[in-house]
């Protein structure tokens, strides 16, 4: 580690924090539907919306009626998604002649899309039209942020509310066409629209234009010792698709390599400003959050757990690759960090970077699930490598998804209030509603269904043929790759151990399934449990209320989450990452 | 069940318009007249030849040239229609077999240094694939391992090949953020006109 590396990370840590604030309060004043400045711009597009929708935004939903639209509108994005890739030979804007899409791939993206997953079984610049990058994966990279914020905030209506107010119908949480709407409206276009012109300053490409030809200065010949003379540059709108992909923990590049990629992210500055878009959002939610529900040091608390968790593994992973990789030293490579020499493990990263941005954004994209990468996780170094792993086996509660990760945490949260008040002999509450057993048996089914969908399908990968047959890389970390490929898609991330070859029918499925689960059998019981709450009384804070905004709750839930993770995983974790870092 | 479908079809329609088309629509006009150059690729044209783009990276192996990263794009190193890394994990024997082929390629294109760097050990940068396979960069400690080579093979002067290499090193953002680099293109291209 060096003074440098420490300072980067510390300085990206704290315009984070400073960043939550004033865009979590004015996202309380969206969904509170506050006015806000952009409303004499905003106000007459989504009013006019509703009325093409034949929407009535005062309409409250019951958290069933919430579930089925929200699944239905997901379930028609995942449609057309799936259909654009396979006509996309047939539709405009396809400068390079790109064919369809083969069915199980389209399957696989579509459902990734629609998630919020964006695991990407294809590369970008050799698989996708103009078109379908467009019209497809924008649109899904921001519609399916905008799913998960609409739950989260569905769940927090569901604490402030009660059936003594009158905020609402008894068992109100909104209305998911409303929420949808202005999160994508207030919330996420300005963002996007200003990051990707950032970005675009920096060199990020944002053309229609077909890819261009170069000649080469040094020509050279191909593995067929066929002469090669220029270089083929694929272009294309990146910039704007990037800014989303970041900003809504999608993930989901517009190039193979995606933030790896020169014109994905090409300066210091550029990787900085797409950082900051990962955990933005997820970091300010917890603000919104303490605003709506009227406490601000409930969110303050929920973050602080977050970012001692984050700050501690992003250390971790930049130690780990800051150390090298042992077998090459032993060849003659210096992987010593000088003023000159950035050092480290570089296998698979970039100059630009180096080491300290590598760790730091492998670390926040697998905290939040967002699952972009700027650095090839597959060559990390076994402890390096299994950071990322751990922070998706968090159930993507750091930070985690837009919406999803904060209402993932406060699943947590109501575990801990659960174990704290069984240790202490009073009855749970969190917020004034008090925790039964149906809140438990959901938040249980909410904890459990992850692991058990990731380490089924990665036992069945490696006890079947199709499993093993395009494993890259040999030994323990090729399990490793089946084990991160499950762990990712079953947690809504996108980032993968890349050798391995996704895109085959196998994994296009069993990884669609994956993502599936992992997206709605999550969603819904969240919203069966908001419906639940919002039925309940507000009990008034007592001398035996557990108070969870102090130091020690956020200790004690910081320790609920490693607990539960450590307990699901270890097992899996022993066989590939520690096992090879031992052989190290 | 059915009432929903209205408010779900029209919204789709409605968001594929807005930030399917339109969103990309305007930013794309906006890039366009306010960064006409970095939206279009950062290209390098000199008499009308599109040489390259400062952001991507090409292949190098001749002597007289610095070179860059490895890159594991197929079917030819720095395939700017298909970046990739190598994904060869840290234990994978052949990650092994490619550091030591590029050591020896290196070592063997500079015969008459060997005195001075055959043990010596090279910046890790240079024997190393890049993430995105199209890595423009170079380490500082990089250069300057190539730069005896280059001056060799090109009759000139250490200080003067010396003098290009700072020209196109880049420092850190605002002396904080990424890391210290030299572009390997750009700097190629400079010392051809030179010489």
């Amino acid at each position: 580690m060096t003074l440098n590396g420490i300072l980067q990370i510390a300085v990206y840590l704290a315009i984070l924090i400073l960043l939550a604030r004033p865009l979590g309060a004015f996202m309380a004043r969206v969904y509170n539907g506050e006015r806000t400045f952009l409303d004499w711009l905003l106000g007459p597009v989504e009013r006019l919306i509703y009325r093409l929708a034949g929407v009535d935004p005062a309409q409250e939903m019951n958290w069933k009626t919430y579930a089925v639209a929200m699944q239905i509108f997901n379930l028609l994005g995942l449609v057309v998604v799936y259909a654009l890739q396979r006509l996309q030979q047939v539709l405009p804007l396809n400068p390079q002649g790109m064919a369809a899409v083969s069915p199980d791939s389209s399957f696989n993206t579509a459902v990734s899309f629609a998630t919020n997953t964006n695991w990407q079984g294809y590369g970008g610049e050799m698989t996708m039209s103009y078109l379908t990058q467009m019209l497809a994966l924008t649109v899904q990279n921001f519609v399916s942020a905008a799913t998960g914020m609409a739950i989260l905030v569905a769940f927090i209506r569901a604490l402030i509310r009660s059936p003594q107010t009158s905020s609402g119908k008894a068992g109100g949480l909104g209305n998911f066409w409303v929420d949808l709407t202005r999160t994508t409206l207030y919330i996420l276009l300005p963002l996007a629209l200003i990051l990707s012109l950032a970005l675009v300053s920096q060199g990020v490409v944002q053309t229609f234009s077909p890819y261009q030809t170069a000649n080469l200065l040094q020509p050279t010949v191909d593995g067929s010792g066929n002469p090669v003379t220029s270089q083929l540059l694929a272009l294309g709108p990146a910039a704007s698709q990037i800014a989303i992909k970041q900003l809504g923990t999608n993930g989901g590049g517009f190039f193979n390599a995606n933030s790896a990629h020169p014109f994905e992210n090409p300066t210091p500055f550029s990787n900085l400003l797409e950082m900051l878009s990962i955990l933005l959002i997820p970091a300010a939610l917890c603000y919104t959050f303490g605003k709506m529900v009227g406490d601000t040091r409930q969110g303050w608390a929920l973050l602080a757990a977050m970012t001692i968790l984050l700050a501690v593994f992003i250390f971790g992973t930049y130690i780990a690759e800051a150390a090298g990789n042992p077998r090459l030293a032993a060849l003659g490579a210096d992987q010593q960090t000088t003023s000159l020499n950035p050092g480290g493990n570089m296998e698979g990263k970039e100059v630009r970077f180096g080491v300290p941005n590598s760790a730091l954004w492998a670390t926040a994209t697998t905290a939040a699930s967002n699952g972009s990468v700027n650095a090839m996780h597959d060559s990390f170094t076994p402890l390096g490598g299994l950071i990322p792993l751990v922070m998706m086996h968090f159930g993507e509660v750091i930070f985690g998804g837009v919406g999803s990760g904060l209402y993932g945490m406060l699943i947590f949260v109501i575990v801990a209030v659960f174990v704290a008040g069984l240790m202490v002999g009073r009855t749970p509450e969190y917020l004034g509603k008090k925790i039964e057993a149906y809140e438990m048996k959901m938040a249980s089914l909410l904890i459990l269904i992850m692991p058990l969908t990731v380490l089924f399908l990665t036992a069945l990968a490696v006890i079947t043929t199709p499993g093993k047959a395009t494993v890259y890389n040999p030994g323990p970390h090729g399990f490793s790759e089946i084990l991160y490929a499950f762990t990712s898609q079953g947690n809504n991330n996108g980032s993968a151990f890349a050798g391995l070859s996704a895109n085959t029918p196998f994994y296009n499925l069993t990884g669609g399934i994956a993502m599936l689960i992992s997206r709605y059998w999550l969603a819904v019981p969240t919203l069966a449990l908001a419906g639940s709450l919002a039925r309940k009384k507000k009990v008034p804070a007592s001398a035996g209320t557990l108070p969870t905004h102090t130091p020690l709750f956020i200790a004690w839930l910081i320790a609920i989450v490693l607990i539960v993770a450590a307990l699901n995983f270890i097992p899996a974790l022993a066989l590939g990452p520690i096992v090879e870092h031992l052989m190290l | 069940m059915f009432k929903h479908l209205r408010p779900a079809i029209v919204l789709l329609a409605l968001f594929t318009l807005i930030t399917g088309v339109l969103y990309p629509l305007i930013v794309t006009g906006l890039a366009q007249v306010i960064f006409p150059r970095q939206a279009n690729g950062s290209l390098i044209v000199r008499n009308g030849q599109t040489l390259g783009s400062e952001l991507i990276g090409q292949q190098f192996d001749d002597p007289a040239y610095f070179w860059g990263r490895l890159s594991a794009t197929g079917p030819v190193p720095y395939n700017a229609a298909g970046s990739s890394g190598s994904n060869l994990g840290p234990t994978n024997p052949a990650l092994e077999d490619a550091v030591s082929a590029r050591i020896e390629a290196l070592r063997a294109a500079d015969p008459e240094n060997t005195g001075r760097t055959l043990f010596a050990p090279i910046p890790v940068d240079l024997v190393t694939a890049s993430g995105s396979g199209l890595d423009p960069h170079i380490s500082v400690a990089a250069a300057l391992y190539q730069l005896p080579r280059v001056a060799q093979a090109r009759g000139m002067s250490e200080q003067a090949v010396r003098a290009l290499v700072d020209e196109y090193t880049q420092d850190r953002t605002l002396g904080l953020f990424g890391e210290p680099r030299v572009n390997v293109l750009l700097l190629n291209l400079a010392l051809d006109e030179v010489q």
